[in-house]
């Protein structure tokens, strides 16, 4: 994340998570030698390719103390090669009319390019290129870590809300890496070296822990001949440390409070969940369209409209992670009402979906939310890219093929079992803003 | 938790075009005969459609001390109408999954319809409805004058947002382009029925709206049914109103305090509406200056060589009447004051001498160049579409745009940065913790 970002759980809550149905059929899938797989999508519906080199490295694999050091790498990859000067990447790219930029979650690092269809082997060649020669010059570590530090100030340290994610993500997971943030603590940030971006770089920037997803109008033979050229010549690392941490059963409900500088309280509830290779996750996905999907939903009408407690709310299921995940219930608390009032009707709305059964009108409109999202989805090629590497980092791009069909399949009665197994007050965290007047000077 | 962070390097609107002709740049245009325009075009590989109207009903329309009227109205438009409640229009709209959503800006207000092909009948009825039938129920007004003035104040957690509406104010003393579209929490809570009523049947013509529709459908076919569900609206006879005037503030430097850890800046001044016709050189000029993310001069100098900010940009935002320019960039507080020196003395510097040869070249590579790429999806094109007939370019600006960017020379930036670069105009505002930022004021 170098430059400009939205979250995408603003979007339609499932639409990261929606299939592409109909097109994973026309999904080639490609091994290298090394061990990079590549995943490529034809479609000819605009005149650009997206390109995207997927390392299957964040911050869920690293340690205390260290944290952010998978973002901060991804900074320091644009600082040049022995061929490419600190900075070129951009350039280059922008002179032949492309965009790029880069991101970091939990569970990956994302470099991507979108270019014309003549243009794109200028951005497969510096993506081979920096796989294997990044030089994370030694000159350029000290002010980039000042622009990560600003980065965080910027997202975190006066961002309220991003601040109660994640102190509220700190407490919801005791030993698994989730509990940190993907930017770093600050302290941590201050403390990493150039060492340790280069153990990190040696270690994880291997063929055989990355992926290439490419999208768009381009043909595969000579797409396919060109990073075989390129990343093919790059040989496989060592097999990378796994991640075996998993997280303890959560016995009883956790409370965070925040007191910052704010004008609206904020609430956030983090629900333990499977992530996206259990089969409850259709049903999972579709619980959070029945409480938030459009102003016609549960919440919405309940907080928002009929008691007029929130301005607004959300719910959000993040199956697509690695690792467990959580399922999220926020809502912003308009003014002079009491955050726990907020709260207690979050809770009976909660209780009644773990009781009793929604309406077949209800499932019907929650599917048809998803699928009509899940074609809008497909607008992007980008998007398509984006969403065909999350399921390759998570399950296996293949699952995208069973999804729709899956979520077809559930019955109100699933709904019901996910939410009285997972909305489970004992097995939630609760995080709430509480706004400070400001200190005057 | 997991953050999926995504990146837009947003150029200002409409920069650029392609080397070639792009039929798929250029709709299909008729103005219907109740005087709407509309804008089509075809595009097939998915079954969508997207549909993009504008109308001159912006906040530049608010009677005086009825400031934040045309946003009210624009909200309340999808809350209730002659033959349905708020709550049977968002049902019906979930229930096929559309996105339908309003908005407002100074000179426009928007409506905006994505749909699944099948929904067509029912999505365009639902819009009809709400743009010629709305009602504005007493108790619907009140609930969204809460949620507006709710949202004045959530902005006020926003530093980002504050400095805007602080630049705007003393840039526009006194004019609708110098204060928010959602008006005061005053102006709001006064706002009575019979002055939306008023307001909608006066502005909300179809004379005065432009509607793109991209995606699943023929010309033909979408003109037959809008004919069909616009057959009772009419034309209005109000007279065109003239343009309010916006005469620019002087040179200032405004502080706002707030406990924040970094001072969020923005310096700038009048810019030029989007008809001027050294809009095109200013373009160039702006681009290397802040505009061209990574490949600009700001980005060099605040973030790479000193590590200042995490982001910096500048920005010539160019309305149909009026046009801003500005730099943006947060540091910490600590910092303020250098980052706004060196901010100033790169305006100064491309004032004085002429860019390089080759920064010329590669800003004029990436705009012409990136042109066809941006408009990669349903919705951009719809988006880009309604804005080249709002801004009167004419259907062939796609093709005329590469050749109005390849004649800027190295003169025509000089001059534009000595014409529409004004450091003794600049108005400087910084909202930080004023204290620790050490700018004498």
């Amino acid at each position: 994340m170098r430059f400009w970002f939205f979250f995408f759980s603003l979007l339609v809550p499932a639409f990261l998570s929606l299939p592409v149905q109909a097109q994973t059929s026309q999904i080639q899938d490609v091994m290298l030698e090394n061990g990079l797989k590549v995943l490529l999508l034809e479609n000819h519906k605009s005149p650009s390719v997206t390109f995207q080199v997927w390392y299957r490295v964040g911050s869920r694999n690293e340690e205390d103390g260290k944290s952010g050091l998978s973002h901060f790498l991804e900074h320091m990859m644009f600082k040049g090669t022995p061929k490419v000067g600190p900075e070129e990447y951009s350039r280059i790219v922008a002179k032949n009319g492309g965009r790029s930029n880069a991101f970091t979650s939990a569970d990956h690092t994302v470099y991507f390019a979108t270019m014309s269809r003549e243009k794109i082997g200028i951005a497969i060649e510096l993506e081979a290129d920096r796989m294997a020669n990044a030089l994370l010059d030694g000159s350029y570590f000290e002010p980039e870590k000042k622009v990560i530090m600003e980065e965080r100030r910027l997202r975190t340290e006066d961002n309220p809300t991003a601040a109660l994610a994640e102190v509220t993500g700190a407490v919801a997971y005791t030993v698994h890496p989730y509990r940190r943030p993907v930017i770093g603590w600050m302290g941590d940030i201050e403390g990493l070296s150039r060492e340790d971006l280069q153990r990190h770089y040696r270690r994880y920037y291997v063929p055989n822990n990355a992926f290439i997803v490419v999208a768009g109008d381009f043909s595969t033979p000579e797409i396919l001949s060109k990073i075989k050229a390129t990343f093919g010549k790059i040989p496989r690392g060592p097999e990378t440390p796994k991640v075996r941490v998993e997280e303890v059963p959560q016995r009883g409900e956790r409370r965070v409070v925040l007191k910052k500088e704010a004008e609206l309280p904020f609430l956030l509830f983090y629900y333990h969940a499977p992530n996206f290779k259990d089969p409850d996750s259709f049903a999972l996905d579709l619980l959070s369209v029945v409480l938030a999907g459009g102003r016609s939903s549960r919440l919405y009408q309940e907080l928002v409209y009929h008691k007029r407690l929130a301005l607004g709310v959300d719910a959000d299921y993040e199956g697509l992670s690695v690792d467990p995940t959580v399922f999220s219930i926020t809502a912003q608390v308009m003014p002079d009402k009491d955050p726990a009032e907020v709260e207690r009707a979050i809770d009976s709305l909660v209780a009644r979906m773990r009781a009793e059964l929604i309406s077949e009108k209800e499932l019907e409109k929650a599917k048809n939310q998803v699928e009509a999202s899940f074609v809008f989805g497909q607008d992007s090629v980008f998007g398509q890219a984006m969403r065909i590497g999350q399921y390759e980092s998570v399950a296996g791009w293949r699952l995208l093929d069973s999804y729709l069909a899956g979520i077809r399949k559930v019955t109100a009665a699933d709904i019901l079992k996910v939410a009285k197994q997972y909305l489970d007050t004992d097995r939630r965290t609760v995080g709430t803003l509480i706004p400070i007047k400001e200190k005057k000077q | 938790m997991k953050k999926l962070i995504l990146v837009f390097l947003s150029w200002t609107l409409l920069a650029s075009a392609p080397p070639v002709l792009e039929a798929r740049l250029t709709p299909k245009r008729s103005v219907l005969e109740n005087g709407m325009v509309l804008l089509t075009s075809e595009e097939r590989a998915l079954p969508m459609i997207t549909l993009n109207l504008l109308i001159k009903a912006g906040s530049r329309y608010d009677p005086q001390g009825r400031e934040g009227l045309a946003n009210l109205a624009a909200r309340l438009l999808t809350y209730g109408t002659r033959s349905r409640t708020a709550l049977q229009i968002s049902e019906e709209l979930d229930f096929i999954g559309a996105g339908l959503s309003t908005g407002c800006s100074e000179d426009l207000a928007t409506v905006s319809l994505t749909l699944l092909k099948k929904d067509l009948d029912a999505g365009l009825n639902l819009l009809a409805d709400v743009l010629t039938a709305s009602v504005f129920p007493p108790e619907e007004i009140d609930r969204q004058k809460k949620s507006v003035i709710a949202s004045i104040r959530a902005r006020d957690e926003e530093p980002g947002a504050i400095a805007q509406t602080k630049f705007l104010e003393a840039l526009f003393p006194g004019s609708p382009y110098g204060r928010p579209v959602e008006g005061t929490e005053g102006a709001v809570e006064r706002m009575e029925r019979a002055e939306l009523v008023e307001f909608h049947g006066r502005f909300y013509r179809p004379n005065r709206a432009i509607l793109a529709v991209v995606g699943d459908v023929s010309h033909q076919e979408i003109t037959e049914r809008l004919a069909k569900v616009f057959q009772s609206w009419d034309r209005g006879g109000a007279a065109e109103e003239p343009v309010p005037s916006a005469s620019p503030g002087p040179a200032n430097s405004i502080r706002i305090q707030k406990n924040l850890t970094q001072a969020n800046i923005i310096i700038g001044h009048e810019g030029v509406p989007r008809s001027h016709p050294d809009y095109y050189a200013i373009q160039v000029m702006d681009y290397i200056l802040g505009g061209g993310g990574f490949s600009s001069r700001l980005m060099d100098s605040v973030r790479n060589e000193r590590g200042l900010a995490y982001s910096v940009y500048s920005m010539f935002d160019a309305g149909k009447y009026v046009g801003t320019f500005q730099v943006t960039m947060q540091t910490k507080n600590e910092s303020a004051d250098e980052a706004i020196r060196i901010a100033i003395e790169e305006i100064r510097r491309i004032r004085e001498q002429r860019v390089g040869e080759d920064e010329l070249q590669a800003a004029k590579d990436y705009l012409i160049g990136s042109f066809p790429l941006r408009f990669d999806t349903n919705r951009r094109l719809a988006g880009f579409f309604a804005q080249v007939e709002f801004f009167e370019l004419g259907l062939d600006y796609p093709d005329r745009y590469p050749e109005m960017i390849r004649k800027v020379s190295r003169e025509d930036v000089l001059s534009a940065a000595k014409r529409y670069l004004q450091p003794e105009k600049l108005i400087v505002v910084v909202v930080a913790n004023q204290e620790k930022t050490g700018i004498k004021k």
